[in-house]
């Protein structure tokens, strides 16, 4: 659950809108982890956006480790929390995968999460 | 039907008698004795264990405590899990009492969830049962219920009340009868094997041409090895609530019946003990 994010990759040239966070220290992860999905991340409400909304994500990432990553992106502070919501509605358990979200609340080719400073649904 | 109501009961009460012993690298001042407590299934170990907390501090000094966690058998056990889903997954094939070590000091970080308050438990509980309305419903029947209800359901498992959680819970059991069940059936399936969590996909509770889906079907989509081969000895145990349910079950009933109050269906596939 430590999984850690580092600061972002030049972004990729044949898709200049999405990059990618680089991938966790985890060496468990099998090639169907290591599959990526895309990942469309908004703020809400007074929580700083990010200029690249759009990113390759690794099925097995969880959702802590996203967390961390955008904390670090958008140089946040570290001890706060960030919320990040699915279909903004409910909050996924920070040991979630990415993937089962993807599969379950994608549409469209990607899964959209929303991320807020301060609980913002529920 | 009068059975199946009973069926919900018999969920809701089910309890695994436990007992907690101190984990020997802990500084105490007097010797530890062991707590024993029947802890509910379908609810949360740190929601249930404040007098385990209680009694073991007695005889420790408040510098040496730090955040408690438990373990069985060298495995941190999850909290935001159902109890019932950890003793199936960890424990199934042990003796009773369950043997539960408690600890004080070295958070395992990489495995557990900090939980410093209730109000951590009441937040990743609404959120399970607000992502189980978002495949059964598409979030309309939880949308639609006022910041009362959310928390008569809350309560209803905090203070172990079924009739006051029930009394809430079945409008999220509802669905329209020409559709036969929920949009997708809200399930997780937990292998021990495997270094992932749990498996969960969207999956319908009658196929396209108008067939019931059972455990089985679903089992053979989302991990084929569960079911045995035709002739073979059987390797896994389907386990919810601690039984193992015909495969021929229709998904539907399981998920209004066997659900958690989080309203998945927690699946625990287990080898089968080999003694």
């Amino acid at each position: 659950m430590s999984d850690t994010a580092e600061s972002p990759t030049e972004p990729q040239k044949e898709e200049p809108q999405k990059e990618e966070p680089p991938p966790p220290a985890e060496e468990s992860a099998t090639s169907e982890d290591k599959k990526k999905i895309d990942v469309l991340l908004k703020a809400v409400g007074d929580t700083p956006i990010m200029k690249t909304k759009k990113w390759a994500v690794e099925r097995g990432r969880t959702v802590q480790s996203l967390s961390q990553f955008i904390t670090r992106f958008l140089k946040l502070d570290a001890t706060e929390q960030l919320f990040i919501y699915v279909n903004q509605s409910f909050a996924p358990s920070p040991d979630q995968d990415v993937g089962i979200l993807f599969d379950c609340f994608g549409s469209d080719g990607k899964l959209v999460l929303h991320y807020c400073k301060s609980q913002a649904w529920g | 039907m009068a059975d199946d109501k009973d069926v919900l009961r018999d969920v809701w009460f089910g309890r695994i008698p436990a007992c907690f012993t101190l984990n020997q690298d802990e500084v105490t001042e007097r010797e530890a004795e062991p707590y024993y407590l029947l802890l509910p299934r379908v609810s949360y170990l740190t929601l249930v264990t404040d007098k385990v907390k209680k009694h073991f501090l007695k005889v420790m000094k408040t510098e040496d405590v730090e955040e408690m966690w438990c373990e069985s058998e060298g495995t941190p056990l999850k909290w935001h899990y159902p109890i019932g889903v950890l003793f199936d997954l960890h424990a199934s094939n042990t003796v009773l009492p369950w043997n539960i070590t408690v600890h004080f000091k070295n958070f395992p970080d990489r495995d557990l969830l900090h939980c410093p308050s209730n109000s951590v438990i009441e937040a990743h509980f609404m959120s399970g049962i607000k992502e189980a309305d978002a495949l059964k419903h598409k979030s309309q029947v939880v949308n639609d219920m006022q910041k009362k209800d959310h928390k008569q359901l809350w309560m209803g498992l905090q203070n172990d009340k079924f009739d006051q959680f029930w009394a809430m819970n079945r409008k999220l059991m509802e669905y329209p009868t020409e559709d036969g069940g929920f949009r997708y059936i809200p399930f997780r399936i937990y292998l021990t094997m495997s270094d992932r969590p749990f498996v969960q996909r969207l999956f319908r509770p009658v196929s396209p041409e108008g067939n019931v889906h059972t455990l089985g079907n679903l089992l053979k989509e989302m991990y084929p090895a569960a079911i045995p081969n035709e002739g073979e000895p059987k390797q896994n145990q389907v386990v919810i609530h601690g039984i193992e349910p015909l495969l021929e079950t229709p998904l539907q009933w399981l998920s209004e019946h066997l659900s958690h109050p989080d309203n998945f269906l927690h699946i625990c596939v287990v080898p089968v003990p080999t003694d």
